[in-house]
């Protein structure tokens, strides 16, 4: 019988999610998780990470988790409370490093759908549509896509490309006039953490959470999963690390109880 | 110009440059006149069934409520909004019948409290269509083209999407680069609302915290209501002017009403009341329970005074100022319910 993990696995897919973010380097955040994330990495390696969000909060120090991209404590002792506009055409214009998003939909090649599933109109179920990611996916260096995986979720083709991944293949974002050397950097599910091929642009394994095995990463996707020779293994979150995730979020809105 | 991709979505709030310029020469006065008035009344005289309208603000942080409850409230019919990150403002319109189109940048959601129920009902069944979906960047440039007086806006987001295809842009090769660019069309809402801390009684707004897109969406509509938290002397607007947002050619009316951003959040004021949210998410649940909410909150009482004694006046508003000072936790029904 395995041991219950002392943690939970969305405490895990912060706190792995966290570690990806570079000390000095500019992040644009989405709603929920990636908040936790880029918070819990300003509180530990990376103090001078510039978070920015895109209703105009430019550097803050967020004291508690937002419920919105938009809300107050996303500019708390902010170096700027800015513009959208200002947001979206520094990001366009090279100055942010990742692009932090949620994603309710994804397929082999990165591609997000926050929008529908089934048809357009009337739709089956309608989401929230693309909201900034669109433009951060468009816009950022590197994307960093935070999901619960399962076949539902991982799909070969999404039925609607809210945000764009790679498209259909590569060089197809640069065809569309996206700008260069942009696109999804890393998946991570409660299973792994998942790159992109460089040949083909399709989505591969990297590293496992600890006890998941390459069964239970294919078993729960839709399209095959390219599987490396060598699969790393993600570190586990620390004690430290836990308290921090609950002093961040105190009352579970993101991270659970 | 060679075009390469065409969006199918409706093109909404789009004049001809030269039309809009005339319209504003010939319908926004540049003299200081006192533009003060009841929000009953900016609503029945800027608010058409039909319109084309915009909120200020970020969709449930610094929008005017006083406004929102006032359009519910006159009955307003077959209203285009613009979903240009639309939340508990949209919600409540869509609930109560007056919304019948929107283009979406983000709307059906009320971001971590998961989705809406009476957005996502009106949308599936049809009551209420999509007409054109497009990103925050996309919205706010549409906004920007037409306080420019141009007729689109170049840019590099929304290409090779579906949000693309259903977007009312287009996409052509630029002639500088070669590269394939987008042009985002400018939208001039018929009104807009925005509600802010501080105002005079001639339009001159100022705003504490992010400014979101109301400087562009404030010059980009046709009429422009201002609700203040309160209406100050024009000396003090001219003591800073540099804290000035919104200028008064470009308002056409003012109106005070003290926590008129409720139950959203007003910065460094009042946070969310997210019991009174929560309220809504779930009575919103069935149509029942939404025309219990609105006759509730809004048909029972005559304004928006009545509305906050309702809520919990003065001892539920002083608890949200203390929120919004980090001076004690939120508290949240939604966060018991089921993860989203």
């Amino acid at each position: 019988m395995k041991p219950e993990p002392e943690y939970t696995p969305t405490e895990l897919l912060a706190c792995v999610a966290s570690k990806m973010l570079e000390d000095k380097k500019s992040v644009f955040v989405g709603t929920g998780l990636p908040m936790v994330a880029a918070m819990l990495a300003q509180r530990t390696h990376a103090p001078h990470l510039l978070i920015i969000f895109e209703a105009g909060g430019m550097g803050p120090q967020v004291p508690v988790l937002p419920i919105s991209v938009g809300d107050s404590r996303t500019f708390h002792k902010a170096v700027a409370a800015s513009s959208m506009h200002d947001v979206m055409s520094l990001s366009q214009g090279g100055y942010l490093d990742y692009g932090f998003l949620g994603a309710a939909m994804i397929d082999a090649y990165g591609n997000i759908n926050t929008t529908v599933i089934g048809d357009h109109d009337p739709p089956k179920v309608r989401l929230p549509g693309s909201g900034g990611a669109n433009d951060l996916g468009s816009f950022c260096w590197r994307t960093i896509i935070i999901m619960r995986q399962d076949v539902n979720r991982f799909v070969e083709r999404v039925n609607f490309i809210t945000t764009p991944g790679y498209l259909d293949g590569p060089g197809a974002r640069e065809k569309a006039g996206l700008p260069q050397d942009t696109g999804p950097y890393r998946v991570i599910t409660q299973l792994a953490v998942y790159d992109f091929d460089e040949e083909t642009t399709r989505l591969r394994l990297m590293a496992l959470h600890p006890g998941i095995t390459v069964e239970e990463v294919q078993n729960n996707s839709g399209f095959e999963i390219i599987i490396p020779r060598k699969v790393g293994v993600t570190e586990p979150p620390t004690p430290e690390e836990r308290r921090l995730l609950h002093e961040i979020d105190p009352t579970g809105m993101a991270i659970g109880k | 110009m060679e075009t390469l991709v065409e969006g199918q979505g409706e093109l909404i709030g789009w004049h001809d440059p030269d039309e809009n310029r005339k319209w504003v020469r010939e319908n926004k006065p540049r003299d200081l006149r006192d533009k003060r008035m009841s929000v009953k009344k900016a609503v029945s005289r800027f608010v058409h069934d039909g319109d084309f309208i915009a909120m200020g603000g970020f969709g449930h942080i610094r929008v005017s409520m006083a406004a929102i409850y006032e359009i519910v409230r006159q009955k307003k019919q077959n209203l285009v909004m613009a979903g240009k990150t639309a939340v508990h403002d949209i919600d409540i319109l869509i609930g109560a019948g007056c919304v019948s189109k929107v283009e979406v940048a983000y709307c059906f959601a009320h971001e971590l409290r998961g989705l809406s129920p009476a957005g996502r009902r009106a949308v599936e069944s049809g009551r209420c269509q999509v007409i054109a979906e497009t990103s925050n960047a996309g919205y706010q440039w549409r906004f920007l083209a037409a306080m420019m007086g141009l007729p689109f806006i170049p840019s590099r987001n929304l290409l090779g999407t579906d949000t693309l295809k259903y977007s009312s842009a287009k996409v052509v090769k630029d002639p500088l680069s070669g590269k394939p660019i987008c042009l985002i069309p400018a939208a001039y809402p018929d009104v807009a609302f925005f509600h802010v801390p501080r105002c005079d009684i001639y339009g001159n707004a100022q705003i504490d915290g992010t400014i979101i897109e109301d400087f562009e969406l404030a010059r980009a509509a046709r009429r422009v209501v201002i609700t203040t938290e309160k209406i100050i002397d024009n000396e003090v607007i001219r003591a800073q002017p540099h804290l000035t947002v919104i200028p008064f050619f470009v308002v056409d009316a003012v109106c005070e009403v003290p926590y008129g951003s409720h139950p959203c959040q007003m910065p460094y004021l009042y946070f969310f009341d997210e019991e009174h949210i929560g309220e809504w998410l779930q009575l919103s649940k069935t149509e029942e329970g939404t025309k219990e909410y609105l006759q509730k909150y809004v048909y029972s009482v005559d304004d928006f005074a009545g509305y906050l004694e309702l809520v919990g006046g003065e001892e539920k508003l002083a608890y949200l100022a203390r929120v919004e000072r980090l001076e004690e936790p939120m508290k949240a029904p939604w966060l018991k319910k089921e993860k989203r």
